[in-house]
């Protein structure tokens, strides 16, 4: 060796023996010097917050009875993909093993955690692969348990408590569109409502629809909180601390689920005798309420079972759910369909009447036909019937009546505006009384999903005229001077759309041309005639009931304003629905032949509407409400293409009262037509 | 010996000639000066075991915990850590047994096996592990990793090229020439460059500075030293100005700075190391009972972060064994380079010495906050197949320099 490598060699000592020196002076640093605080710091590290999720609230009908019921349960679930992936007979092994310990057999379990493919017949999974499977719900710990310390023995299986919604569906209510459903919360959904994420990532349900969704927040409750020590395995080894969750309110619902029972399947077989007449109805609602705005049935055809949101929807379900072939059974058409109201307009159009001058005690011709701006308006091929009273122009529903009452009204009012493309036009007197009953707005229902409904204000026309004109329907593109019947109307809406014509107000006189209404509106106008005037924001909810027992809060129908008619009127136009059900003439008397109208509790007022529209069959309606005198219930069936009110709705609402009532060996809902208070008990 | 003719001054033992030799044992014969016994380094066999047997433990109980949450089998590492040590130790007693010399005749050839590996590494065979290509998977399961016996062939050919006789420039001096130096690198630059293509930043740097050492120590002319200073120190200013790191080399390079900068990013690997091993305090919180390791904190734990593990469940003290072993052995390393009077054993030896010393210190200073983090195991505790037959070699190397030294008693250390 060369002096000088021995020179550096010495040098390189030195240099080791630097570094070593510097790695012990940090390392005392760090583990004597900061090692409690740094300690501080690890122990930090090794507690975790695991939320505990609180059980959501039920829902009851008005007696207590549970129609939603939501409870945590031990459910074992099979990972497939995990399965496949890790064992070579893709778990049919783990499978065998399982079986018996949740008391059932192989065969069970593997039909039900194979996929709905093609050509494979149920029991089978239809929900995504990617999700574990639940094969069994309500296991005893002891099998949980079992599952979860053997991990080797069961790679893929878990067991874990899992909120288990269900539907009892008491007496067969199944009010499915009113309740909504309940989908694992969105990311989105998270973010927005700032909530705590659980340990249980997509499993945490939220309210999608109906009352589920308007009562969320309510029947949701508050996630508890509990902090744990983790071992150095990961695994849990003591409790910290606790907050405990507060569990979710029970919703009491006004909703009476033997009468929406009964309302379902009135509305069913109504529809099913409308088909059998040859009418292609596909839609409908049912609605029965308290004249002080409380929801006691409430029906939409068509129905479907709620059980398939829980355990994952499948495509066919999801498909039958949303197509239109189906008639779309996820909407609600009670608060949702928009429809002609037909004649049951006529009360509106009668107090728009009398506040414009025309005198209760007058007489008004009803010809067989009327002829308004060079068109021709009949009364539905009935012969000319003289002058009559408001009321026997309520009773036989005279159209001609209205038409004439319409044209005057429209030649009174500010023709001016009628003629101008004004979005601030005013709007027109007959319009403005419908408008102030509550029509073409929300109804502020306790329901996220509702339709507005139109009433043709000239500020709606103009709108309609601006949107299709040349956008939209695009009329002065499609329409022609000399083309078909829809090419003339549109050639002629281009030029002239936005202007208030008489022939469109006569014919809105009678609920029909622009004129739409959800159900639940018609239902709600009449509950504030029979009431004498006050028009209420409608409620299914009646009231929040805590854990404990706790009424934490009621819920009343708050007052959506008052009717711009006098209460001589509003009993006027009471007294005439009245003949229509009692009267020979009237329209609604043949449906409710054998009804004991004469008894003054069960009496029933009421009126048809049959509305054609083009291209359709006529829509039947029947609103009505009970007893005539000092009302309590009103009970609204409406189907489309159904054919005349008279002969779809008007039975089905005669039904509905025996059932209420208890009438015609029927069992009654409500007895005495009395409205329960608060059940005692509830199901939670 | 005994002088003839000479008078007694009283009993001498036997005249010579009148017994036989006492016949002493063989592992008498083995242990006297000279004997094949005492040509080994024990107490470096001593020290590589004692760190070899401390790394298993730490690999075991780094590991354990997991595999059993995991529910496999949680001796897995245990056993495999335990027969990569015991092949490994074989290994060293083999390339001990041959003369270092025939392996300075070999080297053209290692120095080709090493640089295949790692071009096959860029075939398909190559496999990725976080990020960094750095496997050859190999039937059976099991995967090499070529960046490891880089560092062998980096120390063999350096060492060759360095002590050529024909590049000694002066005979007088013994001095190598500039060219070998410029050879030297020019061997070394394939290496280091299919390294830091892997991405391998660590292992790079070991290599950079293992053939830095080996140079200067050679005895090269201190101002050409200076001058090749000056340059790198140049060089390495025009890279970061040029920004030839990539840019994951940069954060990780900075982020040992601030540590709480980036939690989630690159520095959370620092950060929670720091937490682990200061946790451990003085006494440490016993085998098995680190909850911060062994509860997948720190990632990469029975490899490249494992002296967390020791930090943590052993404390200071521990910690200091661990520190003083790796030293020892780096010692015994300088002390074999030292006695050694041939140009070829001395860099070896050498070599070895600051390819151990670098990478224990970055591997440790990186889990203590002094260190940027990359990617590189603790010699002899870090599990690893790879990494502990190339430590093995190296030890079996040193024994080699050691045993076959013409004067390995000749020069006596100062210290």
């Amino acid at each position: 060796m060369i002096p000088a490598s021995r020179r550096r060699l010495a040098v390189l000592y030195l240099i080791v023996a630097a570094m070593i020196a510097a790695l012990g002076g940090r390392l005392w640093y760090v583990q004597v010097m900061s090692g409690p605080q740094l300690k501080t710091l690890a122990d930090a590290n090794q507690t975790r917050d695991i939320v505990v999720p609180a059980v959501r609230g039920g829902i009851v009908d008005d007696q207590g009875k549970a129609l939603v019921t939501n409870q945590t349960a031990m459910v074992v679930s099979v990972n497939m993909m995990q399965l496949a992936q890790t064992t070579p007979d893709d778990g049919k092994a783990v499978l065998k093993r399982l079986a018996p310990l949740l008391h059932t057999s192989y065969r069970t379990l593997s039909e039900k955690t194979r996929l709905c493919t093609k050509g494979v017949k149920p029991p089978c999974w239809s929900g995504s692969p990617y999700q574990p499977i639940p094969v069994a719900q309500d296991v005893g710990d002891q099998t949980a348990l079992q599952i979860m310390e053997e991990p080797k023995q069961f790679p893929g299986i878990t067991a874990q408590v899992q909120p288990v919604v269900d539907y009892p569906m008491p007496d067969g209510a199944n009010p499915a569109q009113v309740l909504g459903y309940l989908q694992p919360i969105t990311q989105r959904e998270m973010a927005k409502e700032h909530l705590a994420e659980t340990g249980f990532a997509g499993d945490d349900l939220v309210g999608q629809a109906g009352l589920e969704a308007e009562y969320n927040s309510a029947l949701t409750g508050r996630p508890g909180k509990r902090t744990v020590s983790v071992n150095a395995g990961g695994d849990v080894t003591g409790t910290v601390g606790e907050t405990p969750p507060k569990n979710g309110d029970t919703l009491v619902t006004s909703l009476n689920a033997t009468l929406q029972s009964d309302v379902q399947s009135v509305l069913n077989n109504a529809i099913t005798k409308a088909r059998h007449a040859g009418n292609s109805v596909n839609q409908g609602a049912a609605i029965v309420e308290t004249t002080s705005g409380r929801v006691v049935a409430m029906a939409s055809y068509p129905g479907y079972n709620p059980n398939v949101w829980t355990n994952g929807i499948s495509e066919n379900e999801f498909r039958y759910l949303f197509g239109g072939s189906s008639g779309e059974p996820i909407l609600n058409y009670a608060t949702q369909g928009e429809y002609a109201p037909g004649s049951t307009f006529k009360v509106t159009s009668t107090a728009a009447a009398v506040a414009d001058g025309y005198s209760l005690d007058g007489t008004y011709n009803c010809p067989s036909n009327v002829s308004i701006d060079g068109q021709n308006f009949n009364n539905d091929g009935e012969p000319p019937l003289g002058a009559l009273s408001f009321e026997q122009a309520l009773i036989v529903s005279c159209d001609t009546v209205y038409y004439g009452l319409a044209y005057q009204m429209w030649q009174a009012d500010d023709n001016k505006a009628d003629f101008q493309a004004n979005p601030n036009a005013p709007v027109q007197k007959m319009q403005r009384m419908e408008l102030a009953w509550g029509f073409g707005k929300d109804t502020g229902v306790d329901l996220p999903e509702e339709s507005t409904g139109n009433i043709p204000t000239r500020q709606w026309l103009y709108y309609l005229w601006k949107d299709n004109a040349h956008a939209g329907q695009n009329w002065c593109k499609n329409g022609s001077e000399y083309g078909s019947y829809v090419q003339r109307i549109e050639w002629q809406d281009c030029k002239s759309g936005y202007t208030w014509e008489p022939g469109q107000a006569a014919i809105a006189a009678i609920g029909q041309g622009y004129v739409d209404v959800t159900p639940l509106q018609l239902a709600n106008a009449y509950a504030a005639l029979a009431n004498g005037g006050t028009l209420y924001k409608p409620r299914i909810g009646e009231a929040l009931i805590a854990p404990s027992g706790q009424v934490a809060a009621k819920i009343s129908p708050p007052v959506a304003r008052h009717l711009p008619v006098s209460s001589y009127t509003l009993s006027y136009i009471r007294n005439a629905l009245h003949g229509v059900v009692s009267n020979g003439a009237g329209t609604g008397y043949a449906a409710f032949s054998g009804y004991p109208e004469n008894n003054g509790n069960y009496c029933v007022a009421g009126k048809t509407g049959t509305s054609q529209s083009f291209g359709k069959n006529a829509s039947s309606v029947f609103a009505s409400f009970s007893p005539c005198q000092h009302p309590k219930y009103v009970v609204l069936v409406m189907i489309p293409s159904a054919g005349y009110g008279a002969d779809a709705a008007a039975p089905a609402v005669k039904q509905i009262y025996d059932d209420l009532y208890g009438l015609q060996g029927h069992k009654a809902a409500l007895p005495g037509g009395r409205f329960p208070a608060l059940p005692k008990k509830v199901h939670q | 010996m005994s002088g003839l003719g000479i008078p007694s001054r009283g009993y001498g033992g036997p005249r010579p000639g009148t017994f036989l030799p006492r016949r002493r044992s063989l592992l008498a014969r083995g242990l006297e000066r000279g004997g094949l016994l005492r040509s080994w380094d024990w107490l470096l066999i001593l020290g590589t075991l004692a760190l070899t047997g401390i790394g298993i433990m730490l690999v075991w109980a780094a590991t354990a915990p997991g595999l059993e949450q995991a529910g496999a089998d949680p001796h897995t590492y245990l056993k495999k850590s335990i027969l990569w040590a015991v092949l490994g130790a074989a290994l060293m007693f083999v390339v001990a047994s041959i003369d270092y010399r025939r392996f300075r005749r070999w080297t053209p050839y290692l120095y080709g096996a090493s640089l295949l590996l790692l071009l096959a590494v860029l075939t398909p065979a190559g496999q990725s592990v976080n990020g960094a290509k750095a496997w050859i998977a190999l039937p059976g399961g099991f995967q090499i990793e070529p960046s490891e016996f880089a560092k062998l062939g980096l120390v063999l050919s350096t060492a060759a090229i360095m002590s050529r006789h024909r590049d000694i420039g002066r005979p007088s001096t013994g001095r190598p020439s500039l060219k070998a130096a410029g050879l030297a690198i020019l061997a070394a630059a394939p290496l280091i460059l299919l390294v830091e293509r892997e991405p391998a930043l660590g292992v790079m740097l070991v290599l950079v500075f293992t053939l830095i050492v080996m140079i200067v120590v050679s005895g090269i002319r201190l101002y050409w030293v200076v001058a090749g200073a000056a340059i790198a120190a140049g060089g390495s200013y025009a890279v970061v100005r040029a920004h030839l790191l990539k840019g994951y080399q940069l954060t990780r390079l900075t982020a040992f700075l601030h540590p709480q900068a980036n939690l989630t990013g690159a520095g959370y690997n620092g950060y929670e190391a720091k937490i682990a091993v200061g946790s451990g305090g003085l006494h440490g919180q016993g085998l098995f009972h680190g909850t911060f390791t062994g509860g997948n904190f720190v990632p990469s734990v029975q490899t490249d972060f494992i002296f967390t593990v020791a930090g943590e469940e052993l404390g200071f003290v521990g910690c200091a064994v661990i520190i003083g072993l790796l030293a020892f052995i780096v010692y015994r390393a300088i002390r074999i380079a030292w006695r050694t009077d041939d140009m070829f054993g001395m860099l070896v030896a050498a070599g070895v010495a600051m390819w151990f010393t670098f990478q224990s210190f970055v591997n440790i200073g990186m889990t203590i906050g002094i260190m940027p983090i990359t990617g590189l195991p603790l010699p002899f505790i870090s599990y690893g197949g790879s990494a502990i037959f190339a430590d093995m070699i190296a030890i079996g190397l040193l024994q080699s320099v050691r045993r076959h030294h013409t004067l390995f008693e000749s020069a006596r250390l100062p210290f």
